[in-house]
């Protein structure tokens, strides 16, 4: 088990630069979760704390020895790809034993802590089995067998679920997650999806073009997105962006949008420009008595909630309301925002502007 | 565009039976969602309509008339799939003008203009009319593809999951974008999918497939909240109805095995004592996972609740659905 500290990591590849300079440090016997879109560099973060890519500069610890520059088999961890690679021609047994008798173990003891990682994945009965005709889940079970039986320190996943369809995908999230909790071992995981990351991390970074862009908990970013980037990237529908121009100082709680005054959490700093007025759907409420209007041009039913797009003189605004409420398209109704919720971005930077809602995420962030 | 109805329609493969006496009648200018996991039949319902599968019984009637006796080409049906198979060496327009060109329609050449910019522009991609096609996102193509389908006038549009090849943020957009789209042609379209999502957000009706068999057929609302199954209960839902024995609360009516619990069916604060297991942070919404007499169930709580892994949470039933031993509703 391992702490894995990241240092001004860096990557580049010719002229293009993967990873800018990434500092952060995963926790033993953490499930942390490297998010963002294809090409933002939380691959090539993971393959280097694998020891498949070298970085350029930069340090990466883990348990508190650098390993930076070492190769990838004197790292003691364990990688788990998209594509569950598996020896065709072995059966389940062997595959799994394999990692150990490449090590050299006695036989004995190969047999026990295959019995052991067989019991813990559930799958004793497929042992004997050749890999060619199981399911898609046993095929992932078994590549995480191979990876646990070794014992690493770490274990590195790149994508694990990425190839499965989205119900199963659920069940081996849960699965993956709950077979973590009982072991304990430290994870980084790699993933672009969003849901995935917030439903099995403990902490997540935030990655775009190479840099991070956020890192904390899972609710902490949903609620106090430090960036526009992780605004619209988490959460779905994602976070309304209304546009307008204005500035306020230090202290302000309400801004005018379209000669309607709105409220926001107490301000930290001044703003002056073009700036966005950030709110979650679930904060948008319809209400009769609100002056700030909006068109309704569309409604998606989804059991309990109903999401409604809206058209309002600062951009489109969805509004996750419950399903039980009137809504149709082509009413003007008023809309009522949270106050306490709201982020204000400069759109310029992307940035968010501090206030009492994110002061303590953005100061270490 | 027309009604368009199967009547105890069925089709093997071999032993497989693939379509089970379905009957189904998608009226004029709906938009009618078959749901269902791979398997259950959907591709095959669409390939009887459009005549690339010929049924073995029963009959498939366009506007009245039965076509099973029709080639594909003569039941003016058009297709979109789940692949975007454009042109590469063409525009975004020659793409489009395409299915007008065939010698059958033998469309004047103003009115081909004329049709292509009218989609383009209720797709939203006039301004990419002169591009090639492979210089388009996926999005982009995707429109084009479904564009290529709405030049035509046929009597149904008959779509094969055809968002499920695009990232989400896509998806969703394309979501709303086919419905409008739907709304302002009046057109009718048969459309099939594995996603929920897709079905309780675009149609007017939802048909739920089941091994070859429409198990239940009805309005979005309705399928949701009174389902004839627990098999159709499970198919809408995100997390997932909790499946629990009858007898786990009390309450239940008698012939009841299985009580069906909506996450947000199970109230907080009385009841019996369960385990918390684990607690996930979803953003909009906050999961608990519990354990009660060694049941898992999932259920929903306040965003930024207090509760830990370890608590003890009293929960019961509310708006419970019940089930008999065939998972069949009985209340």
């Amino acid at each position: 088990m391992a702490e894995i500290r990241i240092q001004n990591l860096r990557k580049k590849f010719g002229s293009f630069t993967a990873v800018q300079s990434s500092t952060f440090t995963i926790q033993d016997g953490e499930f942390f979760m490297l998010l963002g879109p294809s090409g933002c560099g939380k691959t090539t973060t993971l393959r280097m704390i694998a020891g498949l890519e070298l970085p350029t500069s930069g340090e990466i610890f883990i348990d508190g020895e650098e390993v930076g520059q070492k190769r990838a088999s004197q790292r003691d961890i364990a990688f788990v790809f998209q594509m569950f690679a598996l020896y065709p021609h072995m059966n389940v047994r062997k595959n799994i034993s394999y990692p150990l008798v490449s090590q050299g173990m006695k036989r004995a003891d190969i047999q026990a802590k295959v019995a052991e990682v067989a019991r813990i994945l559930g799958i004793e009965d497929i042992l004997d089995r050749p890999v060619g005709g199981l399911s898609g889940g046993d095929r992932q079970r078994v590549a995480l067998g191979r990876a646990i039986v070794r014992n690493p320190k770490c274990f590195l996943m790149d994508e694990p679920l990425g190839a499965l369809d989205a119900e199963f995908r659920e069940r081996m999230a849960e699965e993956l997650r709950a077979l973590h909790d009982r072991m304990g071992a430290t994870t980084v995981y790699v993933t672009h999806d969003q849901l995935e990351a917030m439903q099995m991390g403990d902490k997540i970074v935030v990655m775009n073009h190479g840099v991070i862009e956020q890192f904390g908990e899972p609710q902490d970013i949903y609620d106090k997105p430090a960036t526009m980037f992780v605004a619209e990237f988490i959460g779905s529908p994602h976070m309304n962006f209304l546009k307008f121009n204005g500035r306020a100082g230090p202290g302000a709680t309400t801004i005018e949008l379209h000669q309607q005054t709105v409220g926001m959490p107490c301000l930290h700093e001044a703003f002056d420009g073009d700036m966005i007025y950030g709110v979650r759907p679930e904060h948008v409420r319809l209400s009769d008595s609100a002056g700030y209007r909006g068109e309704i041009t569309a409604t998606e039913y989804l059991g309990t909630t109903q999401i409604v797009t809206l058209k309002t003189h600062n951009g489109e605004v969805k509004a996750r309301i419950a399903s039980s409420e009137h809504a149709s398209v082509g009413e003007t109704v008023g809309l009522d925002f949270n106050a306490s919720t709201v982020t204000v971005f400069d759109t310029q930077t992307g940035r968010a502007i501090r206030s009492d809602l994110n002061d303590g995420v953005m100061s270490h962030g | 565009m027309a009604d368009v109805t199967l009547r105890n329609v069925k089709k093997s493969f071999d032993t497989t039976v693939a379509v089970d006496d379905v009957n189904l009648t998608v009226n004029d200018g709906s938009f009618v969602v078959l749901l269902g996991p791979t398997g259950a039949g959907k591709t095959t319902t669409l390939r009887l309509i459009s005549g690339l599968e010929r049924p073995d019984s029963g009959d498939v009637l366009i506007d009245g008339r039965s076509v099973i006796n029709e080639p594909p080409a003569q039941r003016n049906v058009s297709m979109v799939f789940q692949q975007y198979s454009l042109y590469p060496h063409m525009t975004v327009r020659q793409n489009l003008a395409f299915p007008l060109r065939s010698p059958m329609l033998n469309t004047p050449k103003h009115e081909v203009k004329r049709k292509v910019e009218e989609v383009a522009d209720v797709l939203q991609i006039a301004h990419k009319l002169e591009n090639k096609a492979t210089a388009l996102s996926g999005g982009e193509m995707q429109r084009v593809s479904i564009g290529r389908a709405l030049v035509r006038n046929p009597s149904i549009y008959l779509m094969d999951e055809p968002l499920s090849s695009l990232d989400a943020k896509l998806r969703a957009d394309l979501r709303i974008e086919l419905k409008r789209i739907q709304a302002d042609l009046g057109a009718t379209i048969l459309y099939v999918t594995h996603d929920q999502i897709e079905a309780m957000t675009m149609a007017t009706k939802v048909g739920v497939l089941d091994q070859g068999r429409l198990v239940q057929f009805g309005v979005p609302r309705d399928i949701y909240e009174n389902p004839v199954s627990l098999y159709v209960a499970a198919r809408l839902g995100l997390p997932r109805i909790n499946a629990l024995p009858a007898d786990l609360f009390a309450g239940a009516p008698t012939g009841a095995t299985t009580v069906g619990l909506r996450p947000e069916h199970i109230q907080h604060g009385e009841g019996k004592p369960s385990q918390e297991v684990r607690i996930e942070h979803l953003g909009d919404q906050t999961r608990l996972h519990l354990t009660l007499d060694g049941h898992e169930i999932v259920t929903l709580t306040d965003v930024h609740t207090a509760l830990q892994p370890g608590d003890t949470v009293a929960i019961q039933p509310r708006n419970a659905l019940y089930f008999d031993a065939a998972g069949d509703r009985i209340a």
